[in-house]
């Protein structure tokens, strides 16, 4: 038995394949990570509506169009969660033993788990889009161009912060704790919710030095490519950043798989 | 050690510590080629540590293992690539059908196409799964489960299999099942098995057993040196008093050690059907039952240990 590259890509298909069936076949999970944020959305949406005025935009926009891109990183940032935090049980008492005790690249176990999260969080995310007209978003052939990529790469990132945190957990119940004080406040400030303000203050800089603002801004540049505001080199510098988080986060992922802590 | 030696296992001054708790406590040990070994010892004795070591789970703190000649902590992908893993819990994912885990179980070994379906098809039917491979896992029975797993195992065709409880959850007839096709692979193609277990019946069709407390090994043998090494029959005395009294009184009358096991008097004698004749004439106002025995690896637990199995795994 070797550790050829083909060797390596068999596995990883399998458990790539094997994330995609589970999710299909758990129906709950699909509507759970899509019905929170569109609720979310929807009613926050609805309540601030009136009141928001987005002083770093010239144009009009609603707080429903505001808020369309941030909900959509927050359905793939559910969605990976979902994905990601079976992996705590899984490498204890489910198939992730068997993974664990074959001869394996340590590189196999988190590059099948980051494609099958990305893969699903990109169908949910395309799903959501379907309702992009009730925020009077058009979404055209050049947006959904635009949008593909952004929804990979902030998809991938998206399971590299579920993956970080579940691998090293020995409970589901730590999971929710790091998601609400960590993952949850990474998403609202990342301009999501609201505007970051501009120029100083210290959310100024947790927004800039937030991973996750330029998933964010990502997904926003793609879908105002060709209003005035917004030009191509801001999307393609917020996907650089992205796609380099997301190397970061495989990078750590794959360290963490490597060296295991030696109690466990 | 060679690969050619004909050591399957072999487990040299083992030592794990959990905070303060000596999970393996300097286990030394080695398991033939084509042997079916099982360590036999009450939960919390160390067996599940040994388990995770083997299986390249876990480091020791102190000690060396090797699987067929390659060391489980520095080759651990040489080790991997040999041996097949049972679960206490089964690595099987519930979503999935038996057919799908199986796909899956094989391509974390590089297998695919023809060659992982023809495997597919030996294997289940060694655990005869054939009806039910479109059945998803989690709606099997826990003996099916087991079935399932065992044939995930046997498709990556290992030369040792590590087996942790194996017979968790499964009937008597399917543990009866469980042996065979282990026999069976043991006879077609030498494969060495060991297996950790807390059940007395399994460890004795072993060929040699392995016991197991507080992370030593208390006792190494075939099942009968086991418990011929007791020195003859049990025999055990039921009370209408106190068997403390009882006990104490046999002790002080004649040369022979009676022990209170359980609210039993417990005599171990090369003779113990005519002790059993003359203790109950002569205390036949006492004694309610006589029963006299052979040994069971229980009795070669409790003589070695002073305890008996079941007051030890609920320490």
């Amino acid at each position: 038995m070797n550790n050829s590259p083909q060797f390596l890509w068999t596995p990883v298909k399998a458990l790539w394949w094997r994330d995609v069936i589970r999710f299909l076949r758990q129906r709950n999970r699909i509507i759970g990570a899509l019905a929170t944020p569109l609720v979310f959305w929807l009613l926050v949406g609805s309540g601030f509506g009136p009141s928001f005025h987005n002083s770093a935009s010239s144009t009009n926009e609603t707080y429903l169009a505001y808020f369309f891109p941030g909900t959509i990183v927050l359905i793939m940032l559910f969605t990976a969660i979902f994905s990601t935090i079976s992996v705590i049980e899984d490498r204890r008492e489910g198939f992730l033993q068997g993974a664990l005790v074959a001869p394996l690249s340590p590189a196999t176990i988190p590059l099948g788990k980051f494609l099958g999260g990305t893969t699903l969080a990109v169908l949910q995310a395309i799903l959501f889009c379907l309702l992009a007209p009730l925020a009077h978003i058009p979404i055209g052939f050049g947006q959904a161009l635009l949008l593909l990529p952004a929804f990979i790469l902030v998809g991938f990132c998206m399971t590299g912060l579920g993956f970080l945190v579940a691998w090293p957990m020995d409970s589901t119940q730590g999971f929710h704790a790091i998601m609400n004080i960590f993952l949850m406040p990474l998403w609202m400030m990342s301009g999501a919710l609201f505007p970051m303000p501009v120029g100083s203050g210290w959310l100024y800089w947790v927004g800039l030095l937030n991973p996750v603002s330029y998933s964010v801004s990502a997904i926003r540049d793609a879908l105002m490519i060709g209003t005035p505001l917004v030009p191509l080199s801001d999307y393609l510098f917020s996907l650089l950043i992205t796609a380099l988080f997301g190397a970061v986060t495989f990078g750590v992922s794959y360290y963490l798989v490597a060296h295991p802590k030696k109690k466990t | 050690m060679h690969p050619s030696s004909d050591i399957a296992i072999s487990i040299c001054d083992l030592t794990k510590k959990f905070g303060d708790r000596r999970a393996l406590d300097h286990l030394t040990l080695s398991v033939k080629r084509g042997e079916l070994f099982c360590m036999l010892g009450p939960n919390g004795g160390g067996k599940s540590t040994l388990f995770r070591i083997l299986s390249t789970l876990m480091q020791p703190d102190h000690g060396e293992a090797e699987i067929l000649g390659h060391n489980v902590v520095s080759e651990a992908a040489a080790v991997r690539a040999r041996i097949g893993v049972v679960f206490q819990a089964p690595s099987l994912d519930g979503k999935l059908t038996i057919r799908e885990n199986l796909l899956c179980g094989g391509a974390m070994y590089g297998l695919r196409g023809k060659e992982l379906k023809q495997r597919l098809r030996d294997a289940v039917s060694v655990v005869q799964l054939e009806e039910r491979l479109n059945d998803r896992v989690e709606t099997l029975s826990g003996g099916l489960q087991r079935r399932t797993e065992i044939a995930k195992c046997l498709l990556i065709r290992p030369e040792v299999l590590l087996l942790d409880e194996p017979s968790t959850g499964l009937d008597p007839a399917a543990r009866l099942d469980l042996w065979a096709a282990l026999e069976n692979l043991r006879r077609d193609r030498g494969v060495t098995a060991l297996c950790t277990t807390h059940l007395m019946d399994e460890a004795a069709r072993a060929d040699r057993v392995g016991i197991m407390s507080a992370g030593q090994l208390v006792a190494l043998g075939t099942p009968s040196e086991l418990t011929s090494v007791l020195g003859g029959d049990v025999l055990s005395l039921t009370t209408r008093h106190g068997a403390d009294q009882l006990a104490q009184k046999i002790n002080q009358h004649h040369e022979i050690v009676a022990t209170v096991v359980e609210g039993e008097v417990r005599i171990e004698h090369p003779q113990a059907h005519e002790l059993a004749a003359r203790l109950a004439a002569q205390f036949s106002d006492e004694i309610t039952a006589v029963r006299v025995a052979r040994p069971t690896l229980e009795d070669v637990f409790v003589a070695r240990t002073g305890r008996l199995f079941a007051e030890q795994e609920h320490e």
